[in-house]
C-alpha cells in the first residue's frame, strides 16, 4: 500500500506538465483563430489536429489509458475511431457536394 | 470453508466447471471501469453524431455567421481553463483516494465541482447574453430586448446557427451538471441533498422566467431524485474504485470540449 501511495507521489509531477500543456495548446487554437494565419478550411484542419492532440493527452494520462492493458487500450481506440471514419464519409463528402450544386 | 481461487488467463477454458474460482478480467482492470468506458465509448458517438450535423451544417450554409465578439471568446477561454483545471484537481482526489486520505478526496473533489459549477454558471451567463441579444430558437422564452438584437438577424437568416448551437452546448451543459451532481454524490453523500435541493429551489426562484434557466433548473430536481433513490437504496462507502470511475466521465465531459470550443467558438470568431 505504501509502494503504491510512494510511485504515485513521484508519477504526480507529469500530470501538472500534461495540465500545463493543454493550457498552452488552448492559448495557441485562440491565437490562430484571431491571427487568420490560415484560410477557413486549412484552419477547420489545423484546430481539429490540435483537438486531437489535447483528447490523446486527456484520455492518455488524466483518463490513464496508458497504463492500461494493451488490450483495453487498442480495443476501444480501434472501436470509436473506426466509427468516427465511418461517420465523416458519411457526412462530409455529401457536405462540400452540396456547395457546388448551385443551390443558395 | 471454501477457498475462492483466481485462475490465470489461460487456464480459463480448462476450468470452468471449478467451484468459487474467478477467470481474470480481460481488460485487466476492474468491472466497473470496464463499464464506464463502454459508457464513455458510446457517449462519444452521441456527440460525435451532434458535431457531425453540427459540421455538416457549417460546411454547407453559405455564408455562415460569426457573431462571437472578443468577449465571448475569452468567457469561453475562461470556461475551457476551468474545465482543463477541474481535470488536473479530479486527477488529484483519485491519487488521494489511492492512498486511503479521506479529507483529501473530498476536497479535491469539491474543488473539482467549484471548477465544474464554474463552468455552468459562465456558460449560463453567456447563453442570457447571447439570447438577449436575439439569438434564440422557436420555445426559447426571451426578454423583450432580443426582437431587435444583433443577433436577432442570424436567428432569422440562418437558423442552423443557433439551432446547432444551443443543441451541442446544451447537450454538454447537461453533461457537465450531471457530473457535477455525480461527484457530488460520491464527495459528500446523502449530506450533498439538501445542499442541491437548496441550489434547486434558490435557482428556480432568483432566475426570473424570461430566461431559459428558470425552467432548466429543473433538471437538478431530477438529479435530486436519482440521488437520493441511489443513496436510500444503496447505501455504500464509495471507495477508491468508485473515485476512479467518477473521474473517467468527469475527463470525458472536459473531452467533448475540446471539440466543442475550437470547432463552435473559435470558428465562428468576429474577425474585425
Amino acid at each position: 500500500m505504501r509502494d503504491v501511495a510512494i510511485h504515485h507521489d513521484d508519477a504526480k509531477g507529469q500530470y501538472f506538465w500534461v495540465w500545463g500543456a493543454l493550457l498552452v495548446l488552448t492559448g495557441m487554437e485562440v491565437i490562430l483563430a484571431y491571427k487568420q494565419v490560415f484560410q477557413a478550411v486549412h484552419m477547420l484542419e489545423i484546430l481539429l489536429v490540435l483537438s486531437v492532440i489535447k483528447s490523446a493527452l486527456i484520455i492518455a494520462y488524466f483518463m490513464h489509458m496508458k497504463f492500461e492493458t494493451a488490450l483495453m487500450r487498442w480495443m476501444i481506440t480501434i472501436a470509436v475511431v473506426a466509427c468516427f471514419i465511418i461517420m465523416y464519409f458519411f457526412f462530409f463528402p455529401d457536405a462540400g457536394r452540396i456547395t457546388t450544386l448551385g443551390v443558395h | 470453508m471454501a477457498e475462492v481461487t483466481t485462475l490465470p488467463h489461460d487456464a480459463v477454458q480448462h476450468a470452468h466447471a471449478a467451484p468459487g474460482a474467478y477467470e481474470a478480467p480481460l481488460f485487466g482492470a476492474y468491472s466497473k471501469k470496464v463499464g464506464m468506458w463502454l459508457f464513455l465509448a458510446s457517449d462519444s458517438l452521441t456527440f460525435g453524431a451532434l458535431l457531425f450535423a453540427f459540421s455538416y451544417n457549417r460546411i454547407y450554409t453559405i455564408p455562415w455567421p460569426t457573431p462571437f465578439h472578443v468577449a465571448s471568446i475569452t468567457n469561453a477561454t475562461i470556461m475551457t481553463a476551468c474545465l482543463l483545471s477541474s481535470s488536473l484537481t479530479m486527477v488529484l482526489g483519485v491519487f488521494a483516494a489511492q492512498r486511503g486520505d479521506r479529507a483529501w478526496t473530498r476536497n479535491w473533489l469539491l474543488a473539482t465541482m467549484v471548477f465544474g459549477t464554474a463552468f455552468i454558471v459562465l456558460h449560463g451567463m453567456e447563453w442570457t447574453k447571447l439570447i438577449g441579444e436575439g439569438l434564440t430558437i422557436p420555445g426559447f422564452p426571451h426578454p423583450a430586448t432580443a426582437a431587435t438584437g444583433e443577433l436577432a438577424e442570424v436567428s432569422k437568416n440562418v437558423p442552423q446557427f443557433s439551432a446547432t448551437f444551443f443543441t451541442l452546448t446544451a447537450m454538454h451543459m447537461l453533461h457537465v451538471t450531471i457530473g457535477v451532481i455525480y461527484l457530488g454524490v460520491v464527495a459528500l453523500r446523502k449530506l450533498f441533498l439538501p445542499i442541491l435541493g437548496a441550489i434547486w429551489l434558490a435557482g428556480y426562484l432568483l432566475i426570473p422566467s424570461d430566461n431559459v434557466f428558470h425552467y432548466g433548473i429543473h433538471v437538478l430536481l431530477l438529479g435530486l431524485v436519482i440521488a437520493s433513490i441511489v443513496l436510500f437504496l444503496k447505501p455504500k462507502d464509495y471507495d477508491a474504485h468508485d473515485v476512479e470511475v467518477s473521474g473517467l466521465y468527469w475527463h470525458f465531459v472536459d473531452l467533448v470540449w475540446m471539440f466543442i470550443f475550437p470547432l463552435v467558438y473559435l470558428m465562428s470568431t468576429r474577425i474585425q
